[in-house]
């Protein structure tokens, strides 16, 4: 297991009222994201459990362009992945900006 | 003068029938053995002892589906003083038994198209030097030089059932068969078929008797493997997201009604949409109708909903044989109702009357250029080259076609200008155990080196693919002017992995403008769309249904 | 729960069951915006095994409980996350459980519904698991015992194994689909034990006619057969909750006289399409390829549901 974090400034506060959302499974490739609206509006923290390892550079990658696309400021992304690849995790984390931009709870 | 040449020609020929003689000793070796033409699967090993000498070329049926299992087994039983050095010229070597003839030494030089399941096994005994390599072919250049300069001595063939005279009924999986015969059978070649009953009167004559030499009834019947067989219960979010591109970015504004698929998930997952999102883009008749393609389940939801007009196939598939039966209006059938394959037919067919193949690969380089081979598996080409290339000889026009040729070149004079082949390779950036799709160099290349092959073994040159379709999106590659552009349009597609983050972001972007590349929100796709619900059949039972109950999975696909 | 855009849309329901998530199975399943979660994934309540093992964890430990509405009466609810480790049953996924059906057993009266999807014990941490089985088990005869209907659900990718299938054979009711199996030993543990003679994992269809839903409604394990679809099982559910008679030892008394009928009638019997012959199915070689509609026909034909066993 290897653990990532990396902390980003989103250019905006995520939209919606959402508190929390969690979203996808902990299966060989596959990963959960857990959604948490706590931080100050202007960040972004990402965290990372993976079984894959190495792969640090393609994640920097993947969160880098992320952040850019949704600017999911005041969020905490927590990610627990089964070795999911490039793709799976850019939807799911899209998928987990896109629950939170909701109106709820 | 005319009489002095053939003067001279008669000085250094004894005969012109040196051919046949040796035949019919071959034959005459056997005699004792058959009765008839019929030999018991106990003498098969001595009938190959008394018809096949050192050093033959040997023709094993195998393909990718279909094999000669019993004829294969006696063939590697034999006595190595009568029978070795064998040239095995085939387009499968796919059974265990296949690789063991070069362990023992029955067999020494291999020219083959295909080696699926044993492709790990093959890289080690090339590397070794147990085989000598001829040639990787694919399906159409080995049958073709079955005709030229490979024509088999020696024809071991598989068939369904034999009538006493010989004549061959090769049921729904006739693929390589009549062109394996018609090159050995008519170049003084012994043909063996063996065959899985014998009864008085076969169902339709495949192979005429005449062509036949000796008939071996097999215990149990040959072994066919279900290759084409995509369970959609495995198809995943990603390959929906590239068969939405494919169908709403390539199948749609170019119209491809003529066309041949691959056998992995992405275009299963196409097959599985053309009735749903197909359907809701209005899209029906318009693409997809005509097919070179083996019966594929997974098309069985779009045939059923009225897209498909026909579908000309290379061999059959394991379970398919009843629904093919009801569906003659689609399928090719004989007389006796079941379906009637032909491997060489479908590839020419897929050559030249089809305006796309459209399939996934393992590697991709920079040029385009694609291959299915690892440094540590060979799995040969099978038909995909033939079908992924442009045919040069093709004279008729089609709106496909035209569009194709005039994107590469706009400036051409149209009436002189060909039109170019859609060649489309579409998987996702990162495959098994995250293994890239896009690379710098592709494995064959040090393939080729540690074997010191002439040519690498590439499956698709990059010259003829026009399009890439990853979950990132499609790159136009006709649209590309050089060969700068033409490796941007790729890296812009190659998402994650090394070969996408070194793009450079900039001209990626301009290409994006000019539509040679372009991302899934400029087609108007969503990518939370791409949801297994939208696949007209998501598990194997739900195409048992479509089918009316006529298609009959073999069991490791059934959970129920 | 505030009324969102999510409680005012009427749900799809229409969707597979066996496709969906725990998390999609409880949202669809009960009635829009009512779950309230215990112990959700923010919690963070994971395994403390699986990192010695260098597995990766899941925050709910791939089990969600929580308690909801279902057509306006107050349920528990528990769903197995079946991709998760095989929604196998671990220290905490056990606990959260274990907890669900002892506030049901002290409230008295609230129904519980369990999701079963699990392959059984987890591996990694087996002893707590087989401890957290005996746990559970315990805790719905107890519910039981103060008058609270358990009733499973079983349709999911990992079916119900294991101690899985000792839970569902403690429930007050079960219903299961087409591709819900149900049992304790799984196909493969079957063959390595006893000989591919005996068993052969391989053979899919033969797994499917002994352990999938079909044989178990037709057996009379499982009370209700229902579509592979949310829809199905919310109709199964409410059915069984509203039909479940009383716990106490009559029924056990019922239960173990159906059992040794059922041994008597069809332990001879070598396969699934024997037992179906010898209750009357005239056409049993078919049954596997029915769709539901023609199934539940036919069973509730065959096998009156009954409600005075268990």
């Amino acid at each position: 297991m290897e653990d990532l974090s990396y902390r980003h400034i989103a250019r905006q506060r995520a939209g919606g009222t959402r508190k929390i959302a969690v979203i996808g499974v902990v299966a060989s490739g596959n990963l959960e994201v857990l959604a948490e609206r706590n931080l100050p509006d202007a960040e972004c923290l990402v965290e990372i459990k993976t079984a894959a390892e190495g792969f640090g550079e393609v994640w920097n990658a993947v969160i880098a362009d992320f952040v850019e696309r949704h600017s999911p400021g005041g969020v905490r992304f927590s990610i627990n992945d089964g070795g999911a690849r490039p793709d799976t995790v850019s939807l799911r984390l899209a998928q987990a900006a896109r629950l939170m931009q909701e109106d709820d709870q | 003068m005319q009489t002095a040449i053939a003067g001279a020609a008669t000085s250094t020929r004894t005969s012109w029938r040196q051919g046949r003689d040796a035949r019919d000793a071959r034959l005459a070796a056997a005699v004792s053995l058959a009765k008839g033409k019929i030999v018991a699967a106990s003498d098969a090993t001595g009938l190959l002892e008394a018809v096949i000498r050192p050093g033959d070329r040997v023709c094993l049926e195998g393909d990718n589906q279909k094999q000669a299992d019993l004829l294969s087994s006696a063939l590697l039983a034999v006595d190595l003083a009568k029978v070795s050095g064998l040239h095995m010229v085939q387009s499968g070597v796919v059974l265990p038994e296949h690789l063991d003839l070069f362990e023992r030494g029955v067999a020494k030089r291999l020219d083959y198209a295909y080696s699926g399941p044993q492709s790990a096994r093959i890289a080690t005994m090339l590397f070794g030097g147990k085989i000598e390599l001829g040639a990787v072919h694919t399906y159409l250049e080995l049958f073709a030089r079955y005709f030229i300069d490979l024509t088999p001595n020696v024809a071991l063939i598989a068939a369904v059932s034999a009538d006493r005279e010989g004549n061959l009924y090769t049921g729904p999986n006739t693929e390589d068969t009549p062109t394996v015969v018609e090159a050995t059978a008519f170049k003084d070649g012994i043909v063996i078929a063996q065959v899985n009953e014998i009864i008085d009167r076969v169902p339709r004559v495949d192979i005429p008797g005449d062509r036949v030499h000796f008939v071996v009834q097999a215990d149990k019947p040959f072994f066919v493997e279900p290759l084409f067989t995509r369970d959609p219960a495995a198809i995943t979010e990603s390959q929906i997201l590239t068969a939405m591109l494919a169908i709403k970015g390539i199948y749609a504004p170019y119209g491809v009604k003529r066309l041949n698929h691959g056998i992995g998930f992405n275009t299963a997952a196409i097959e599985l949409l053309l009735p749903t999102y197909g359907e809701k883009l209005g899209l029906k008749g318009k693409v997809a109708s005509h097919f070179a393609l083996n019966p594929h389940p997974a098309l069985i939801p779009a045939i059923e909903s009225g897209w498909v007009e026909q579908i000309h196939s290379f061999g059959s598939e394991v379970g398919m044989d009843e629904y093919i039966r009801a569906r003659p209006d689609v399928y090719f059938t004989g007389p006796d109702g079941s379906l009637r394959s032909n491997r060489a037919f479908s590839q020419v067919a897929g050559l030249y009357a089809c305006d796309m193949f459209i399939g996934s690969t393992l590697q991709i380089d920079l040029q385009g250029n694609s291959s299915t081979v690892t440094t540590s598996r060979i799995a040969g080409f099978g038909g995909a080259p033939n079908m992924g290339s442009d045919a040069r000889g093709r004279r008729h026009p089609s709106e496909p076609w035209l569009q194709a040729g005039k994107e590469a070149d706009p400036d051409g004079l149209a009436p002189l200008r060909r039109g170019r082949k859609l060649v489309v390779q579409i998987g996702e950036t990162f495959g098994d155990k995250n293994a890239p799709l896009f690379v710098e160099q592709l494995d064959a290349l040090a393939l080729a080196e540690k074997l010191k092959l002439e040519l690498a073994p590439v499956m698709i040159y990059g010259d003829d693919v026009t399009h890439i379709v990853t979950e990132e999106g499609i790159a136009n590659l006709l649209l590309c002017r050089d060969a700068s552009e033409r490796e941007q349009a790729i890296r812009g597609v190659a998402g994650y992995t090394a070969v996408g983050r070194a793009r450079d972001a900039a001209m990626v972007g301009r290409l994006r403008e000019r539509g040679v590349i372009r991302r899934p929100e400029d087609l108007g796709i969503d990518p939370f769309d791409a949801d297994r619900s939208m696949l007209a059949a998501r598990s194997i039972k739900d195409l048992v249904h479509w089918s009316g109950g006529l298609y009959a999975p073999p069991s490791k696909f059934r959970n129920w | 729960m505030s009324a969102g855009q999510t409680a005012k849309a009427s749900p799809d329901r229409t969707g597979s069951w066996y496709e969906a998530s725990a998390r999609t199975r409880v949202r669809l399943l009960l009635d829009p915006g009512s779950f309230e979660e215990f112990i959700g994934p923010e919690q963070r309540e994971i395994s403390p095994h699986l990192k010695v093992f260098g597995l990766p964890e899941q925050f709910d430990d791939g089990i969600v409980v929580g308690r909801g509405l279902l057509d306006g009466a107050p349920v528990f609810v528990a769903a197995q996350e079946g991709r998760f480790m095989g929604g196998a049953f671990g220290e905490v996924h056990g606990a959260k459980l274990t907890g669900l059906l002892r506030a049901a057993r002290d409230l008295k009266s609230i129904s519980v519904l369990l999701l079963l999807d699990t392959g059984g014990v987890r591996l990694q941490e087996a002893n707590a698991g087989e401890l957290a089985i005996a746990e559970i088990m315990r805790a719905v005869i107890e519910a039981r015992t103060a008058g609270v209907k358990v009733v499973g659900l079983i349709g999911g990718r990992s079916g119900c194994y294991g101690g899985g299938g000792l839970i569902a054979g403690c429930c007050s009711a079960l219903a299961v689909s087409e591709q819900g199996r149900i049992a304790v030993s799984g196909p493969e543990v079957i063959e390595t034990n006893r000989g591919v003679e005996e068993f052969d994992s391989r053979d899919r269809a033969l797994v499917w006619r002994t352990m999938g839903g079909k044989h178990r409604r037709l057996l009379g394990g499982a009370e209700l057969f229902s579509d592979d679809t949310v829809q199905g099982f919310r109709d199964a559910a409410l059915d069984l909750l509203g039909s479940v008679a009383d716990f106490g030892l009559d029924t056990l008394k019922a239960e173990q006289a159906r059992l040794e009928d059922r041994l008597q009638r069809f332990g001879a019997c070598p396969d699934a399409i024997d037992i179906w012959t010898a209750e009357g199915i005239a056409d049993a070689a078919s049954v596997p390829a029915l769709p539901a509609d023609q199934f539940i026909a036919l069973a509730d034909q065959v096998r009156r549901t009954s409600r005075d066993a268990r």
